[in-house]
């Protein structure tokens, strides 16, 4: 497996997280005592999961050429 | 004699040479890892209910540190690309960040690590249990900060039960036993120091690679440009497995 193929595994992974961190900390938001930092996290996390997928696309166009072993 | 398959990839295999040497020590990694995970859980699901701690990390910085891990992932393929694109001062800007970013995530575990060596359980002569950061230690007397106190047996410092107190100054006679919050405290803080220390290892040494590769050994790069890149390739192999592992361990330790 190539690192461009580790990579993708990585990303995904990452994205993964990112959304599933963005509902943990909403949902602790909304029943644990409305903290607002867990909110922040929340919208944050959820971001950073959608700008994951969009490095993703970009990474995948640009190394077009690379094979993945 | 040359050795074969050190640049090139063997046609039945696909591999050269350190691309299959990185899998397999990568593979006895992951059994590494996977031991101490599997001991994370057993010693969970094995401890009574309601004694396993949780909301003793602070999840804000947690969550920094994996933001800072991702960002040093694609840093490091980027280095690589950059490489196979024959531009080889992107890949030194790249690199640079890749370093920058594994310093960051050492200084703030290291940062973490020492809001834990100073966060002190003061078991006092009254019963009572005074749970706090160190402020001040003599041979008369202990000052804690952001202190709760509550009796011996009743609560615990993560349910955020008993008395606050912003400071509380305790006299050496009063004290029965003292204990930090280090490896040593409980089985939570032992497996969160064996898995995190291990990883920030893995993360210097990662670190030191890329560094030798990025400052001395970046000269092979004129004299053989396709082992070098390859050198790189697995230098992010292996930091791609210690930033995975890093997925997994944040939500594991830090929110569940």
């Amino acid at each position: 497996m190539s690192l461009k193929a580790f990579h993708i595994v990585f990303i995904t992974a990452s994205t993964l997280l990112s959304f599933g961190f963005g509902v943990w900390a909403i949902r602790e938001y909304f029943m644990g005592g409305n903290e607002v930092v867990n909110l922040v996290m929340g919208g944050l996390s959820t971001g950073a999961g959608v700008l994951l997928i969009v490095y993703g696309r970009y990474f995948l166009k640009k190394l077009r050429s690379i094979g993945y072993l | 004699m040359d050795i074969p398959y050190v640049v090139h990839p063997r046609p039945d295999t696909g591999l050269y040479n350190a691309k299959l040497g990185i899998w397999l020590f990568l593979a006895s990694e992951v059994m590494l890892f996977g031991a101490l995970f599997s001991s994370y859980i057993l010693l969970r699901i094995g401890a009574p209910a309601g004694t396993w701690p949780h909301g003793l990390l602070n999840i804000p910085i947690g969550t920094v540190n994996t933001l800072v891990l991702i960002t040093s992932s694609i840093t490091v393929v980027l280095a690589w690309a950059s490489l196979k694109l024959n531009q080889f001062d992107r890949f030194k800007k790249f690199q640079a960040a890749t370093l920058i970013l594994a310093l960051m995530f050492v200084g703030i575990k290291s940062f973490e690590y020492h809001d834990k060596f100073t966060h002190y359980e003061v078991v006092m002569m009254d019963g009572n249990v005074a749970d706090g950061h160190l402020v001040e230690k003599t041979d008369e007397h202990v000052t804690l900060k952001h202190v709760q106190v509550f009796p011996l047996g009743e609560g615990n410092a993560w349910d955020h039960q008993g008395e606050h107190k912003e400071e509380l100054r305790i006299e050496r006679s009063q004290i029965k036993k003292m204990e930090n919050y280090g490896p040593w405290h409980n089985t939570y803080l032992a497996i969160y120091f064996t898995l995190t220390a291990l990883h920030a290892l893995h993360v210097i040494g990662g670190a030191i690679v890329i560094g030798y590769l990025w400052g001395p050994g970046s000269k092979m790069w004129k004299t053989d440009p396709e082992r070098f890149t390859n050198r790189i390739e697995v230098s992010g192999l292996f930091w791609h497995f210690v930033d995975l592992v890093w997925i997994f361990l944040f939500p594991v330790l830090y929110l569940l």
